[in-house]
């Protein structure tokens, strides 16, 4: 599976919260899809990894789950943001981003290093 | 806040409910994105079969995926150890001879040293309930005979004035006052005490007031500060009781104050009052009156030994402003602590010993049954090995089951020690409780069981070591340390295949066997200490008293001065006493004493002889007042002379008899009859002629030496508290009560305590209760130590018995005797008894040594002792290893050699 990378640590987690933000209620395999889809199926999704992630995330009243039913009417698990889910998402999004930020500015070629 | 949220619903995972329900759910989400899944793939154009095979392959495993989650949904290391100590407990369930004994054995152990250390803690390691503690001395007055004796009124005036150690110096003293209630009149105990006191110690009264500066002043107001049970019960705990008057002794007094309940003073036993000291009364001005004891706190920065050397500065200032009163009168500063438990000290130390030597003991025995025990697990342990268990997962099973084996035995150490200490309290008596109160409420407080945690968590890391050193193999290992010739390690191959003679038990032969010497040695010193113990406290029942202490009644009365104020009354009063008594049906003769037999060498008077050389010397001897017929009663010798008789009373010349003693120190080679003592000012009321000499009485206690005495008639100095001492024909216990009443006949106001018999008296005395309770118990440790290491003894011989067997089938069939198997067996029993022996009376030996202050007429090397030990551990060890040896004599060659 060259050319796919590895989902770096800790950001399972930033992710799943960020894809029930956007969705809204949604079982597991489709959060797997969606991570991957919207990677540009750059990652490589285990997807197996995904539910003891969300068991952490619902322990830590991040999330929360329900059975429904699907679109193609199977029942499944359905998991929602909670409110302490959007505060700690809207917190580590941050986080990632400065970090980010300064690794970009790290790794930019910048004219006055040279 | 999440992370703990988290923890606590992981910590729920661990138990059944909602376990299967989890199953169940998390299989059925599982199908469900495998279904979405394989639906997507079948979309994307893949056969059945391969969306089937890539939907598993992208999930990762099922197997794995519920892994995972059930490790994310509990504790896993927590999960295990459960798992674990439900294995272990099976295990232990399924031995349960192995369980109980080593169960049993550690409890044992934890016990005695728990309750041992319960006592210890309270007395020296927990802090004197006052503020800052450390800060408080004793300050005593030092003399030849008294390293710590006590302060004159004067003498005590005069270091206060001068010291620049103290922030605050005060004294207190014994008193004792009558007081009426509606069951007639008590004497009650009391302290009298400078001003300062509660001050000093830090301590205000819960009610009122203490004492203000200037109220131990001359002619000060009379007031009285309560205890808080003289308050509960002359008083029913009234609050308004402030500023009533209680009467005591006849003087009515000011009531000012009342301690709070747990208020404690120990050196005097029992205080129900405070009253401050009247420097002008009784012979408080005179600076040869003894009757006082300091206690000081340090100023900030003085360390005791600064705060020693300046009040020894003083004192010897006074000894030369004050050449005849202060001569020889130094100074003593130490920890207050110090002085309040000095004595039961080295009591106590040797006791902790004592139980801490058992604990060895007990888990000596139980890690060598570990050991064997894990010899025999061998198999079981290799089969688990070759299953793919790792040797920390093998380890952290054998922790486990040292936990559960510790557990068993902690909980159950802790409930027998909770009895025990109760138990221990109970055999003080209530006289010598009193004078230790921080014994009071004695239970299992935090530094116990801090304690207790300390010994379980020492003795779980012991037994984890212990089986893993099969493990590991350290055998080898050691035995190359020791350079033994041991083979190699031992293969997984051989452990799996458990011949009988597995070379594994190497270990076992030159480490495990081992053990035992040390549990031996330990029996041997603490069999020892227990007998040297026990020697000296036969030795102090035993010791001379000069007396006959049988068929002797005793109790105390007390007058008050207001009811007897004058001495032609007092005498009269102790004529009517002895009189009565003398009747009294059972009664054969009865006296008077002003201090009891078998007391202290205390209240003493300084005396010269007139005639003889005198430089100012302090020649210190007992001083007692008796009535004529005291020496008869007692059944003490008359050496030479007379006795004194009804004549000798105030009308006539003063006259003494002295004890044998005094004669050898004061008349050497020369006859005391009619030979004058006098004070050394020589005042003509203080002359006082020699009548006759008595035998050595044992005035002091028990393990002290013999002091000169002097005895003065009654009738010459009559006084208002005195002890009563009947001889009688029957028991004598069963007079006590006439004794009472015939008293409370004579005047109903007499106070009347203590009644006790001679021998009961002398059995409670300090000095024979500790010789008594520290034999006692070391007794009791080295009886229980000697059953543990024989019954250690008798395990290793047998295992090495039944390891043994096809060897000595193998040599009974070539043609050896079963005397030659006999020999064998004892041989190997007779080395390591020999060793633990030899080992342990050279420890005794330095034991025995520390604990010389608790010896009493026997040396720490006493041959008689020591040998007694050896005999008694050489018998017990050859008894033990008897039932294995015949067990190997009686091995049938055939069957031996057929059971390969």
């Amino acid at each position: 599976m060259s050319g796919k990378a590895d989902i770096p640590q800790g950001t399972l987690a930033l992710m799943v919260l960020k894809t029930l933000e956007a969705l809204g209620p949604l079982h597991g395999y489709g959060i797997a899809r969606r991570i991957e889809q919207t990677s540009g199926d750059l990652l490589s999704l285990n997807y197996g990894t995904l539910y003891p992630a969300l068991l952490k995330l619902e322990q830590e009243g991040s999330i929360a789950s329900a059975w429904g039913v699907s679109d193609n009417n199977r029942r499944a698990k359905f998991y929602r943001l909670t409110k302490s889910g959007r505060r700690q998402l809207a917190k580590e999004a941050r986080n990632w981003e400065q970090t980010t930020a300064i690794l970009a500015r790290f790794l930019a070629p910048s004219e006055e290093a040279l | 806040m999440k992370r703990l949220r988290a923890w606590m619903l992981r910590f729920r995972g661990l138990f059944a409910t909602g376990h299967s329900r989890r199953e169940s759910d998390l299989a059925a989400e599982l199908e469900a994105h495998l279904q979405m899944h394989i639906e997507d793939n079948l979309r994307a154009g893949m056969s059945e079969e391969e969306a089937r095979r890539q939907a598993i392959l992208r999930l990762g495993g099922i197997e794995q995926t519920k892994q995972a989650y059930h490790e994310r949904a509990t504790l896993p290391l927590l999960e295990t150890f459960l798992h674990d100590l439900r294995f272990s407990v099976r295990q232990l369930a399924k031995n349960p001879g192995f369980a109980a004994t080593a169960i049993l054995t550690l409890a044992l152990g934890i016990c005695a040293s728990v309750s041992i250390f319960a006592f210890v803690d309270a007395a020296l390691v927990r802090p004197l309930p006052y503020p800052s503690p450390n800060t408080l001395v004793a300050v005593n007055e030092s003399a030849l005979n008294f390293p710590h004796g006590s302060l004159s009124w004067p003498d005590y005036v005069d270091w206060k004035r001068l010291n620049t150690s103290f922030r605050s110096l005060d004294v207190w003293g014994g008193s004792s006052s009558l007081i009426e209630m509606p069951a007639g009149v008590q004497p009650v105990p009391g302290l009298t005490v400078s001003a300062g006191f509660f001050r000093t110690l830090g301590v205000p009264p819960m009610l009122g007031r203490g004492f203000r500066d200037g109220e131990d002043a001359v002619g000060a107001p009379r007031n009285v500060v309560l205890s808080y049970s003289a308050w509960q019960s002359w008083f029913g705990g009234r609050r308004d009781i402030i500023g009533r008057s209680v009467t005591l002794s006849g003087v009515p007094h000011t009531i000012i104050g009342v301690m709070p309940r747990d208020f404690q003073f120990a050196r005097r036993g029992r205080v129900d009052y405070w009253v401050t000291v009247q420097p002008d009364k009784g012979c408080a001005p005179r600076r040869i009156c003894h009757f006082l004891d300091g206690m000081a706190r340090l100023r900030d920065g003085v360390t005791l030994s600064s705060a020693s050397a300046n009040m020894k500065a003083i004192a010897a200032q006074l000894e030369k402003q004050y050449p005849a009163s202060n001569r020889d009168q130094g100074a003593s500063i130490r920890p207050l602590r110090e002085s309040i438990v000095g004595d039961i000290r080295p009591v106590l130390l040797t006791l902790l010993c004592g139980a801490g030597l058992l604990l060895l003991i007990a888990c000596v025995n139980v890690s060598s049954l570990l050991l064997l025990r894990s010899e025999s697990r061998r198999r079981e342990i290799a089969v688990r090995g070759a299953l793919g268990a790792s040797s920390a997962r093998l380890a952290r099973q054998f922790i486990t089951e040292a936990f559960a084996l510790i557990a068993c035995a902690t909980l159950l150490g802790l409930a027998a020690a909770s009895l025990i200490m109760q138990l221990l309290l109970r055999l003080i008596p209530k006289d010598t409780l009193d004078n230790m109160p921080y014994l009071q409420g004695l239970t299992l407080n935090r530094h116990a069981l801090a304690f207790t945690a300390a010994v379980a968590l020492l003795a779980l890391l012991l037994f984890s070591v212990t089986p893993m050193l099969r493990l590991l193999r350290v055998g080898a290992w050691f035995g190359r340390l020791l350079s033994l010739p041991i083979q190699p390690r031992t293969s997984l191959r051989d452990d799996l295949a458990e011949g009988t003679r597995g070379a594994g038990s190497t270990l076992w032969r030159h480490f495990g066997s081992n053990l035992v010497i040390v549990e031996l040695a330990v029996a041997v010193v603490l069999l020892t200490g227990a007998g040297l113990l026990g020697r000296s406290f036969y030795r102090l029942l035993h010791v001379d008293l000069n007396f006959q202490p049988d068929h002797l009644a005793m109790l105390t009365v007390a007058a008050s001065d207001a009811a007897y104020p004058k001495n032609t009354q007092s005498a009269a009063l102790d004529r009517a006493v002895v009189d009565r008594m003398a009747v009294l049906p059972g009664v054969e003769s009865a006296a008077l004493t002003d201090l009891p037999v078998v007391t202290c060498n205390c209240n003493t008077d300084w005396i010269r002889v007139v005639g003889h050389p005198f430089h100012g010397e302090h020649n210190e001897v007992n001083d007692r007042t008796v009535s004529a017929g005291y020496f008869t009663t007692l059944h003490a010798r008359l050496l030479r002379g007379r006795l004194f008789t009804a004549a000798d009373d105030s009308t006539r010349p003063r006259v003494i008899l002295i004890n044998q003693a005094f004669a050898k120190s004061y008349f050497p080679g020369e006859d005391p009859i009619g030979k004058k003592i006098a004070a050394g000012d020589l005042d003509p009321k203080t002359v006082r002629t020699i009548v006759g000499v008595v035998d050595d009485v044992r005035e002091g206690s028990l393990d002290s030496e013999i002091w000169p005495a002097e005895y003065t008639p009654f009738r010459q100095r009559p006084q208002n508290y005195f002890h009563v001492l009947v001889r009688t024909t029957q028991a004598p216990a069963s007079i006590l009560p006439a004794m009472a009443a015939a008293l409370r006949r004579i005047d109903p106001g007499l106070g009347i305590t203590d009644e006790i018999t001679m021998e009961a008296r002398i059995a409670d005395s300090p000095s024979a209760t500790m010789h008594r309770s520290s034999a006692w118990l070391v007794g009791g440790f080295a009886v229980l130590a000697l059953l543990l290491s024989i019954i250690g003894l008798y395990g290793v011989i047998a295992y090495s018995v039944s390891q043994r067997t096809r060897e000595i089938g193998v040599r009974m069939a070539l043609g050896a005797q079963r005397a030659t198997v006999y020999r064998l067996i004892f041989k190997e029993a007779a080395w390591l008894t020999l060793a633990g022996i030899v080992i342990g009376l050279a420890c005794a030996v330095a034991a025995a040594g520390f604990m010389r202050s608790l010896l009493f007429g026997v040396h720490s090397w006493d041959i008689a002792t020591l040998a007694a030990v050896a005999i008694l551990l050489a018998t017990a060890a050859l008894s033990a290893s008897w039932l294995p040896a015949r067990r190997a004599a009686s091995v049938n060659p055939v069957e031996a050699l057929r059971a390969e």
